[in-house]
């Protein structure tokens, strides 16, 4: 009698509800979505795409078990699907035609200065990957604008090439809806092609390993400020359209401000985080210097989580009232 | 406590057990503003090795003549004077020099190093003790000068004091020379020497 209980009922603590994600599984969804932008970079840019995505993420992965050999930790934690996806989207976000040189000197400061030094994965203010990214745009300028163009299009001069949003920005030139949609322009590797990263995102969004707060804040509010503009101007500004599908909002949207480690904890939080990227998108494409701001507002809303997640705390039961 | 007496530790200790700029982090804004080359961190280094052994020997000697109420301003002001003889030297001899550092020669004057010296050791010491601590701090601060200007012209220009080291393949990392590069080559200096520090206590 005693032994039927015993099989029956389980005594222990909290917590009783056991899941079985794990930061690895967690991790390799995000690498198997982020493999459409991934194909869509190599079909547009063959092998400059393919060099630079394996030099991106070999160098990241060999910082990442070096600093942590360094630092005495675990080094199998290199294979657990993080230094992977920094090294995936800091490819993606580079201009095809950037030299190898430059695109492992990326890799060792987006692991190195990004996540490493801050104490490795959980511990990282910064997205790693934007981080290497926005030392690059600061060390090499010319050769971080300097685009080609797709190796499908027919382009007699094929040195360079604007971008979408460079194009409108210095000479109000548009392109066509229709390439901006599938990936038939010029830009970094994983910023061309619209439409498969929405799909990423949205396989993304269902398993529920993003917050659907931050893609759907910060497109909704570009579209809301950059509207606002239209409406006021149509002749000066861009269609708001133009400007969700043109350049890097989407894969920042979705793969970038999305990151767990980097982005608030609480729902208001969240809110005020994406709608902070969008506006701060908005101001830097349309006052700015650059045509492209997607990776400096993410950046700079990244330096405010803390703040944010300390401010917007749910208020515990009984705190609060009367004072 | 006995390593703590002798005239030798008066001035080693400036050199790396308390460094101003490594270990005590003062003087931050020379620090960062005038590494971009080395030339203009010999220069800035030289003024403040001019600038703290002066001032120190004349607050030693007059240390007993100040009111304790009126101190502060009484540093300011010898400092003060010895900073305008720098800057007026520089201005005169160097001017290529005196035009790169910009303010910050007149800026010595508010600099920490030199006040918190004359307030922590000048005034309490004798001369040849204020002496010996001014030259090791002030050498201090050249050697991490030096230290962050080598790195930051050599990444960022590919030369060293104007002479080229790195060869035409090198391209030059734009960014170490910008305020971004002065303060990632700060934190990895300060990491790098906190790191031997501890192993040093360690062994």
């Amino acid at each position: 009698m005693k032994k039927q209980y015993a099989s029956e009922f389980v005594l222990s603590s909290s917590p009783h509800i056991r899941n079985k994600e794990s930061v690895p599984k967690i991790m390799y969804w995000v690498v198997g979505t982020l493999m459409l932008p991934v194909a869509a970079s190599i079909y547009f840019f063959r092998m400059n795409a393919i060099r630079i995505l394996l030099i991106s993420i070999i160098f990241s992965l060999l910082t990442e078990f070096v600093f942590l050999l360094a630092r005495k930790k675990d080094t199998s934690a290199v294979f657990d699907g993080s230094a992977l996806i920094t090294g995936i989207l800091l490819a993606l976000t580079l201009p095809p035609g950037l030299k190898s040189s430059y695109v492992a000197i990326g890799a060792f400061v987006a692991i190195a200065l990004g996540k490493q030094v801050f104490g490795g994965l959980g511990y990282n203010i910064f997205n790693p990957a934007l981080v290497g990214r926005a030392f690059l745009q600061a060390a090499f300028p010319v050769a971080m604008t300097t685009w080609v163009p797709p190796v499908v299009q027919k382009v007699v001069d094929a040195k360079t090439f604007a971008t979408p949003l460079g194009g409108f920005k210095f000479s109000h030139v548009l392109a066509p809806y229709k390439d901006l949609l599938i990936g038939n322009t010029g830009g970094s590797l994983g910023e061309t092609s619209a439409i498969l990263i929405i799909i990423g995102g949205l396989v993304l969004l269902f398993k529920k390993y993003i917050d659907w707060r931050i893609p759907v804040g910060i497109l909704t509010s570009v579209f809301v400020f950059e509207g606002a503009l239209w409406l006021a101007n149509s002749e000066k500004f861009a269609n708001p359209l133009y400007f969700l599908f043109a350049g890097g909002l989407l894969l920042g949207a979705f793969f970038m401000a999305t990151d767990m480690v980097t982005s608030p904890l609480t729902p208001k939080g969240s809110w005020i985080y994406a709608i902070g990227i969008g506006f701060l998108v908005v101001l830097i494409r349309v006052f700015g210097g650059l045509p492209e701001g997607v990776m400096y507002s993410i950046l700079i809303m990244n330096s405010f989580v803390p703040l944010l997640n300390r401010y917007t705390r749910p208020k515990i039961l009984g705190e609060g009232g009367k004072k | 406590m006995d390593e703590n007496k002798s005239y030798l530790y008066d001035f080693i200790k400036g050199l790396w057990k308390e460094n101003p700029v490594l270990v005590q982090l003062l003087g931050m804004c020379p620090t960062l503003a005038v590494t971009n080359a080395v030339e203009n961190a010999i220069a800035m280094s030289v003024a403040v090795v001019f600038v703290l052994t002066a001032s120190a020997i004349i607050i030693s000697l007059i240390r007993k003549l100040i009111p304790a109420q009126v101190r502060i301003a009484s540093y300011i002001v010898v400092i003060a004077t010895f900073v305008t003889m720098a800057d007026r030297y520089l201005a005169a001899f160097y001017p290529a020099q005196s035009k790169a550092l910009g303010p910050f020669i007149p800026l010595i004057v508010v600099n920490c190093i030199i006040l918190g010296r004359m307030e922590a050791f000048a005034s309490k010491n004798g001369v040849f003790r204020s002496i010996l601590d001014a030259l090791g701090m002030s050498f201090g601060f050249a050697i991490a000068l030096l230290l962050m200007s080598s790195f930051r012209e050599i990444l960022g220009n590919g030369t060293w004091l104007n002479m080229r080291v790195l060869g035409s393949w090198w391209d030059n990392w734009m960014v170490m020379i910008l305020p971004p590069g002065a303060f990632l080559t700060l934190g990895t200096i300060v990491g790098v020497s906190r790191f031997i520090q501890t192993k040093l206590k360690k062994a």
